[in-house]
């Protein structure tokens, strides 16, 4: 057994220790115990992740010292380790970016605190991303909950313990409902490894025991984690939360909270139930429907916004709207899309998040897209690097929300009963993002008289914002080897 | 002849059909209640302008109308149905559930598909490979130590998302003395006979609560149980003597120096046994006599630590809640 296989455990397990670290040291220490616990992460999972390139089949760990039916699990492939990486160098370009923010809008004794939860939520994720475990998956969801309602509400506003508190609601409703979804499988097949449940469930499914239940299960875990995940009808407290919170947070809840749940449907769809069982069940199709839903309300509700965080949260649920559509399409091509659109919007969103708050600091603060005109002028790096992300929210070429747009178009060629439907509403939801995302790239470059007041974000801003730029270009230029890899780490997950 | 109520505001079927209708009574409450916040929120004053601002636009009236469209504003308007709605889905769903719990299998019956070979395993093998003679325990601190360090972290996340929300750590006075006011006026002073009764069962609550965590491993009970026990102890306390007399024993400090040792003990001794046993060595950790109050391996401390994240997490929480400080 290699070293490296060990990496994944040290991060989950790192995570947790520097969590309760941060808690008890000064604000510095803190900030600087997180930033080295994120880069290690980034470190571990590109060593995991070529050692799974190399290896070519995924590997499971034991938690203990008793195998995985009795003991605890995890497990890497290429999907689960890219994500990792993903996510925690995200996690890290967030923080980062939005560090002034944070020093200004937490109160100074509480500063320590919200890199505890920072800490605690990325274990949490990798947590999640790594289990093999449906249970470990739930105590997980539980830490990721809390801590990311630590993270809204750190910013002392009424507003923001009010938008804490509605996802406090929404969310644990969400868990309890994905927690039944749990003890229901257990209950039908006896076990929580999911290895074991999808034996099981393929036994259940061809011989037709237990059909009810085993459709109210794929229900109640899909409804349950796109509460969690801010699918259409259920996202009513994703834009109060993004709207009230820091521009760290918002760039996390949006890029990584959301999505890891998307991530755990897709894990639980391939590795618990099976992908055979879900397909000749109909639920896909209700997330179809949502999702198409979701593409174009979320971008009527962004037009009609004059706040411009509020704008990019609504925009959030438009393109949680497209992942949604790509799983419920039902083919391996659609899941694909789905994956690699998780990445394309972390990537872009998190960048347009945290170069919206330069832009608005040009401005002293305020954030009416109205009051943002010129404003690139002033801060020319904000204003470059929110013109790449406002690009690939959009879809234009080399930028990577063009590669997944292209990714669904050609997914949907290969459903024929839902081509029509999804390609309309690509099209028009391409023009919705376009109209909003543009409206602002055009104000913000509008000509002004008075450029002078260049303001100065700050280094560690600038290269936040450059490094996700170039990462977004990256992957939009790159985007079919990236493919390559999420169909082989897909392959591996089924 | 109608009678008119005096003190109908005050009625408990006022209150309801307020709180159904929109809750309006609440919501004044709750805004003069709003004294702790610190900074006001910028975004709060800002005036709704338009995106645009083209005077051109607003002149054909066709923005106006865009403008003012709202999801929310029809289903204000269809209040009646909505309610009506809501409550057949809730109908619905349970009766779905319902539904799909009749499909499942029939409880306590042997033939389960829950009766398998994990449980057998629990239970034939679980005192030789673990050491506890309560299977429970061996189960959650030994097979699935995993979720249970997670589970630990809950509660530490929970307390720290408290913590966050409910401590004073102002150093205006003024607001101090409210936080000291509020706390006179609602809470017990000097009441003799809670003070005489909590001399007499604190002591054997403590005890207790020491002996259920001490004894996890050999009967029912545990880290959780215990320590919630001796946090219901240290409320009681609390709540008889003030915070004069906890606060010179159980300040913030002593709270974070308990949850750093206790999780972090946690943490590091898991990880060794996690480390060993997924790389295949032998871990040095003796397993004993099962049924010695010194056996099982690391699931002793490891209770005595859950334990004390327990009691610090309980009574963090009552003192935030009450007061949001330690003193």
């Amino acid at each position: 057994m290699d070293f490296v296989q060990n990496l994944p455990f040290f991060g989950i397990v790192a995570a947790l220790f520097f969590g309760v670290l941060c808690s008890v040291v000064h604000r510095r220490a803190a900030e600087i115990l997180t930033y080295l616990l994120l880069g290690f992460e980034v470190v571990a999972s590109i060593l995991v992740l070529l050692f799974v390139i190399r290896t070519g089949t995924s590997f499971t760990y034991m938690m203990g010292h008793f195998p995985a039916p009795w003991g605890n699990e995890i497990r890497a492939g290429i999907f689960e380790c890219f994500t990792a990486f993903f996510f925690s160098a995200t996690m890290l370009l967030a923080l980062v970016g939005g560090r002034k923010h944070i020093y200004h809008e937490v109160e100074s004794t509480k500063v320590n605190l919200y890199y505890t939860m920072a800490c605690l939520l990325l274990s949490s994720i990798l947590a999640l991303i790594y289990t093999n475990d449906l249970f470990t998956a739930y105590v997980f969801v539980e830490i990721n909950t809390l801590s990311a309602a630590g993270l809204i509400m750190t910013k002392r506003s009424g507003k923001a313990i009010a938008a804490a508190t509605k996802y406090m609601v929404m969310s644990l409703l969400g868990s309890a409902l994905f927690l039944m979804g749990i003890c229901t499988t257990y209950d039908i097949t006896g076990h929580l490894l999911m290895s074991n449940i999808k034996e099981a469930m393929a036994a259940l499914h061809a011989s037709g025991q237990y059909a009810v239940p085993i459709s109210v299960i794929i229900g109640l875990m899909s409804i349950g984690l796109a509460i969690k995940s801010a699918l259409y009808p259920f996202h009513t407290w994703l834009p109060d939360a993004h709207g009230s919170a820091s521009v760290s947070t918002s760039a996390i809840l949006s890029a990584l909270v959301s999505e890891v749940y998307m991530f755990l449907l897709i894990k639980i769809f391939y590795r618990v139930i099976g992908w055979d069982v879900v397909q000749d069940n109909k639920i896909m199709n209700v997330l179809y429907l949502f999702g198409i839903i979701a593409m174009l309300m979320g971008s009527i509700h962004a037009l009609r916004e004059s706040d411009i965080k509020q704008m990019i949260a609504y925009s959030s649920i438009a393109q949680f709207g497209y992942i949604f559509m790509g799983i419920g399409l039902g083919t391996a091509f659609g899941m694909q899309a789905a994956a690699f659109h998780l990445f394309a919007h972390a990537s872009g969103k998190a960048l347009v998040f945290i170069a919206q708050a330069g832009l608005a600091d040009a401005n002293g603060g305020d954030r009416r897209i109205v009051a943002l005109k010129g404003t690139a002028h002033k801060n020319p790096i904000a204003g470059i690097t929110f013109t790449v992300g406002a690009f690939s929210m959009v879809g234009i070429p080399f930028f990577a929300g063009f590669i997944s747009k292209y990714n669904f178009a050609t997914a949907a060629l290969y459903s024929p009963n839902k081509i029509v439907i999804t390609l309309v509403t690509l099209a028009i939801s391409t023009v919705l993002n376009a109209i909003y995302f543009l409206r602002v790239v055009l104000r913000i470059y509008s000509p002004i008289e008075d450029k002078k007041p260049v303001i100065r974000s700050g280094f560690a801003f600038g290269l936040a914002v450059t490094v996700m730029a170039i990462g977004n270009i990256a992957l939009g230029v790159f985007g079919s080897n990236v493919m390559e890899y999420i169909i082989s780490g897909l392959k591996m997950f089924g | 002849m109608s009678k008119k109520r005096e003190d109908y505001e005050k009625s408990f079927w006022y209150k309801i059909s307020s709180f159904v209708n929109d809750g309006k009574s609440f919501a004044t409450k709750e805004i003069k209640e709003e004294k702790h916040i610190v900074e006001e929120d910028k975004s709060i004053n800002i005036v709704p302008m338009s995106p645009w601002d083209t005077e051109e636009i607003e002149r054909t009236g066709l923005y106006d109308s865009y403008k003012h469209w709202s999801f929310e504003g029809i289903l204000k308007r269809a209040q009646k149905f909505y309610g009506v709605f809501s409550v057949l889905v809730c109908v619905l769903i349970i009766g779905i559930l319902l539904f799909s719990i009749s499909k499942l299998p029939r409880f306590g019956n042997a033939q389960n598909p829950v009766n398998n070979e994990v449980s057998r395993r629990y239970i034939e093998k679980g005192i030789e490979e673990t050491g506890a003679v309560n299977i429970v325990t061996g189960m959650i601190l030994d097979y699935r130590a995993f979720d249970t360090l997670g589970e630990s972290h809950v509660l530490f996340t929970a307390c720290i998302v408290v913590f966050i929300l409910l401590r004073l750590d102002t150093k205006d006075q003024k607001t101090l003395e409210e936080a000291e006011a509020d706390d006179r006026n609602f809470e017990p002073k000097n009441d003799t006979i809670l003070q005489k009764v909590t001399r007499l069962l604190v002591p054997p609550v403590f005890i207790f609560g020491i002996y259920v965590i001490l004894n996890g491993h050999l009967s029912p009970g545990g880290g959780f149980s215990g320590g919630a026990i001796i946090g219901a102890g240290l409320i009681l306390y609390l709540n008889a003597f003030g915070f004069k007399k906890t606060g010179k024993f159980f300040t913030l400090r002593l709270h974070k120096i308990i949850s750093i040792i206790a999780l972090g003990f946690y943490s590091l001794s898991k990880s060794y046994s996690f480390f060993t046993g997924a790389n295949h060595l032998e871990s040095f950790i003796p397993k004993g006599t099962p049924g010695n109050i010194l056996s099982s391996g690391l699931i002793l401390p490891l209770n005595i630590a859950v334990g004390m994240v327990v009691a610090c997490t309980m009574y963090g929480f009552y003192v935030m809640f009450r007061k949001g400080g330690y003193k």
